[in-house]
Formats: structure tokens, C-alpha cells, sequence
């Protein structure tokens, strides 16, 4: 949980008109042996999490929260798809093919 | 006439009435990883992770007794829990046929042909979710569906009720199993499923082989085994996954039917995600030579068709699960798993009819 690795640092934006900075990070989660590697993750508005396969099988990472709806489909391992989540709220992320599989991302 | 004993095969009776089961628990976890690190050795500690634990977990809310497991066997296999007083539970989960029904797909209420295959109850209490298409969680959430459902047990819940509340043979078993609770068709649903929750299969050969019996498998089945968890050839544990045989997730397999005029949905029912349509719940392998026909259409009338629709790598390749692959098996390598398929056969076990309480 601690090791949440954000990876990248990729936009740093500071604006005049606004007293913090805005900085949008990519984080990662993994779907290994049949799981998340994190059950739950906090971010902000602007952030984007990038889901790697790291099974020798198909995963299909999805939501259907209000906050953020989106279906990656399935892919193998090795690859990552990006979500960048735009909205404020609570997203519950699934697989559709192991319904065991599930983890939560909370959008600051 | 109430002690009509069947002799029945291949489950261990758990729990307080039944046969003793022996092997420590342990716990069910994801097992790809270990896969590819197995030797193929009896014992060996690598093999460890396809042992099922002794019982299946039960809620907080519904631990088993006796009492709990004798009047959900009861009610298993009391047809008046049906509209017309003609059909229980065991009509389509019928012990001396794996806890299925031998058809293609199931007879409900008038005889009425269902759109799927009844599945077996066998080591359904292992699992996280339950029936095809994923719909119930537990055990307990299932066993009001088929019930109450016009075309299966078409059973109107307030008679159920009436019914067992007018019966004092069954006032007498529910106060004993759950003292103080009132008659609830909940209730009924956790005495079903704290019976379920016995009828389990994990003493087959495959079992004794995986405990050090070098003896239990021969060598033909060992060799089926190893091609069985093999992903380059026949790639059946990626979805058939230990300890029960089952990832309990989704994949459409390509059948046939899938390419019929408004297909069976399936999973997509429930969670609309475009991999979802037509893909429906890996079902367990374990007694799976008892459980014949098989998918969730009923279509494969043997293990062999199933080995050759696995071979093609699925007829109807529209949303076909991405990890079905057209496999490169010989003839004597598809044997070879079918011949490791009937090692998943747990011995034979004596099941007795309950007595069902007239007033
Ligand atoms: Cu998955």
C-alpha cells in the first residue's frame, strides 16, 4: 500500500491566478495474480492511472461509477492502458472477467 | 419408507452428519504463478495450493449445526416447496446425477425447457459468486431464485410460508436449527444453503496424488495433468484455476449457440461491458465426468467434444474470450487431459433421504 509508485511526474503546471500549483501524476496499478495491487488509491482531479497486466492472462479493467465510466477492454501482459480521471468522487474499478477483482479510487 | 438410501457417488458429506474428511484447510488463492513453478511429483509441496479446505466458509450469520444442514436437506428435497407441490431442489440437482440433471439444458415448472443448463451444486459453497451468469453472491442469495422463479419452482413465497409455519414438524426443525428467529423465507434460504455447503468433492484421485499418493494417479493421467496446467497446450488452468477448478470469472467460449439469432447475453446481463456478452461463469471440473452434458447451453454431449471445441479454439469467434487459443494437441495429449478429467472422481458415498415432516 505504502508503495504506491507514481512513476512519473508529468505536467507540473503553477499558475498566477491560482495559490497551488496544479500538478497531474500517473500512478500505476497492476492487475497481478488475479488482483489489484492496491485495493485502494487516492488522487486528484487530473491524475491518471495506468493499469499493467502483469498476469499471463486477460484482465478487462472497467467502471461504471458516476465519477468516471470507462471499459479498457482486455489486453495482455505487459501492457498498460491510461484512465485520467477528470471528476471529484468515489470510482469502484472492476474486472469484468474475475468479478473478484475489484479496488477503489478516490478523486480529490 | 423413509430410510430409502441411495448410493450415491463421488462427494464427501461434510459437516456433522456425514462422512469425515480429513486434510487441513487451506486457503484458496490465486495460483497461476504457482502453476508454472509445479513438479510433477505426488506431494509435491509446489501441488499443494489444488487442496480445497475441509468445509467451505459460511457467513457470520449462518454458521452450520446439525440442526442447520438436517432441515436444509429436508427442504432440498421437499417438493412442496414448489406451486405445484411437485418439484424440490433435488428435481434438478439431483444427487445420483451429479447434483444436476443429466439434460442439456433444464425442465422448470409443466416441464418447461429452460434457457441453461442446470448447474451441479457439487463444492458451490467453495465459490464467491453463483449461478451462470454471476447474478448471486452466496449461497444464501441463491436459494430463493429458483423457487420462487414462474418457470422453474413457480412457488409463491407467502404460501411457502403458510405452509411451513402450519407444519409443525418443520416449526419444531426451524426452532431447533434457529432458535428464536422467525420464519423468514431468509431463513429458509440459509437452511438450503448450510446444506449445500456439505455436498463437496475433494477426496478424487487427483486429491490422494496431490497428498503423496503416487499410486492414486497413473501415469497417463499425471502426463494430462502437466498438459492441463500447460499454457502452450492445453491452456485449461488459465480459467480452470485451483483449488476448485474455476477462476470464478466470465469468458464467452465461442459455442455455437452464441451465433444464433438473440443470443444468450449471459454475464453482460449484469455487468454491460462489451467482453461480457455471451460469456458466462468457468464451472468447476471437479466430478465434472458426472455431470455430463456440458456447458452452459448443454451442448457437448461428451469430455471428447469438449476437447475438440477447445482444439478449434471456438466456432463463433465474434467476442470469443481472448484467452481461448486454438490449441496444438495430439489425439493421445487430448486422452491424456480426459483421462486426468476422470481423475477429478471423488469415491462413491451413501446420501439418505430425509424424512420429510406430513403435518
Ligand atoms: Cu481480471
Amino acid at each position: 500500500m505504502k508503495s504506491l509508485k507514481f512513476f512519473t511526474l508529468i505536467v507540473c503546471l503553477s499558475s498566477v491566478s491560482v495559490t497551488t500549483s496544479l500538478c497531474a501524476e500517473v500512478f500505476e496499478v497492476g492487475q497481478k495474480n488475479k488482483a489489484f495491487t492496491q485495493k485502494a488509491l487516492v488522487i486528484k482531479v487530473g491524475d491518471t492511472v495506468s493499469f499493467k497486466n502483469e498476469d499471463a492472462f486477460f484482465h478487462n479493467v472497467f467502471s461504471l461509477s458516476d465519477a468516471k465510466l470507462f471499459d479498457l477492454g482486455s489486453y495482455p501482459q505487459g501492457v498498460a492502458r491510461d484512465v485520467t480521471f477528470d471528476a471529484p468522487g468515489e470510482v469502484e474499478v472492476e474486472c469484468a472477467v474475475h468479478p473478484d477483482m475489484t479496488m477503489t479510487i478516490t478523486v480529490q | 419408507m423413509n430410510d430409502i438410501k441411495k448410493t450415491l457417488s463421488g462427494w464427501c458429506v461434510a459437516g456433522f452428519a456425514g462422512i469425515y474428511c480429513m486434510m487441513s484447510a487451506l486457503p484458496l488463492f490465486a495460483s497461476t504463478v504457482l502453476d508454472g513453478q509445479m513438479v510433477f511429483k505426488a506431494g509435491h509441496a509446489s501441488l499443494q495450493h489444488w487442496l480445497l479446505p475441509v468445509t467451505p466458509e459460511s457467513p457470520d450469520d449462518n454458521q452450520p449445526t446439525a440442526a442447520r444442514i438436517a432441515l436444509g436437506k429436508q427442504l432440498f428435497f421437499d417438493p412442496r416447496l414448489s406451486g405445484d407441490s411437485n418439484m424440490s431442489c433435488a428435481s434438478c440437482h439431483h444427487p445420483s446425477l451429479g447434483w444436476g440433471d443429466a439434460l442439456p439444458t433444464g425442465r422448470g415448472a409443466k416441464s418447461e425447457m429452460l434457457a441453461r443448463a442446470t448447474p451441479t451444486v457439487i463444492n458451490t459453497g467453495y465459490n464467491p459468486i453463483q449461478m451462470w451468469d454471476g447474478r448471486k453472491k452466496t449461497l444464501e442469495e441463491q436459494a430463493l431464485g429458483p423457487i420462487t422463479a414462474k418457470q422453474e419452482m413457480n412457488m409463491d413465497l407467502t404460501v411457502l410460508l403458510d405452509f411451513l409455519k402450519t407444519n409443525t414438524g418443520y416449526q419444531q426443525a426451524f426452532a431447533d436449527a434457529y432458535a428464536g428467529q422467525p420464519l423468514t423465507p431468509e431463513l429458509v434460504a440459509k437452511a438450503i444453503a448450510s446444506y449445500e455447503r456439505t455436498v463437496i468433492s475433494r477426496n478424487s484421485d487427483f486429491d490422494r496424488w496431490v497428498q503423496g499418493d503416487s499410486k492414486a494417479m497413473n501415469a497417463q493421467q499425471v502426463r494430462g495433468f502437466k498438459l492441463f496446467v500447460d499454457p502452450n497446450k492445453g491452456n485449461c488452468s488459465v480459467c480452470h484455476s485451483a483449488p476448485n477448478f474455476t477462476d470464478n470469472g466470465f469468458h464467452n467460449l465461442g459455442l455455437a449457440s452464441f451465433g444464433e439469432e438473440n443470443p444468450d447475453l449471459g454475464r453482460y446481463s449484469e455487468k454491460p461491458i462489451r467482453m461480457m456478452k455471451g460469456a458466462f461463469k468457468t464451472p468447476t471440473l471437479r466430478e465434472i465426468t458426472r455431470t455430463a452434458p456440458y456447458f452452459h447451453d448443454g451442448s457437448a454431449k461428451t469430455l471428447d467434444a469438449v476437447m475438440t471445441h477447445y482444439i478449434v479454439g471456438g466456432v463463433v469467434k465474434t467476442n470469443v474470450s481472448p484467452n481461448l487459443k486454438a490449441l496444438t494437441l495430439t489425439a493421445q495429449e487430448s486422452a491424456d487431459i480426459i483421462a486426468f478429467l476422470q481423475a477429478l472422481e471423488s469415491p462413491f458415498v451413501e446420501v439418505t433421504l430425509p424424512q420429510l415432516p406430513l403435518h
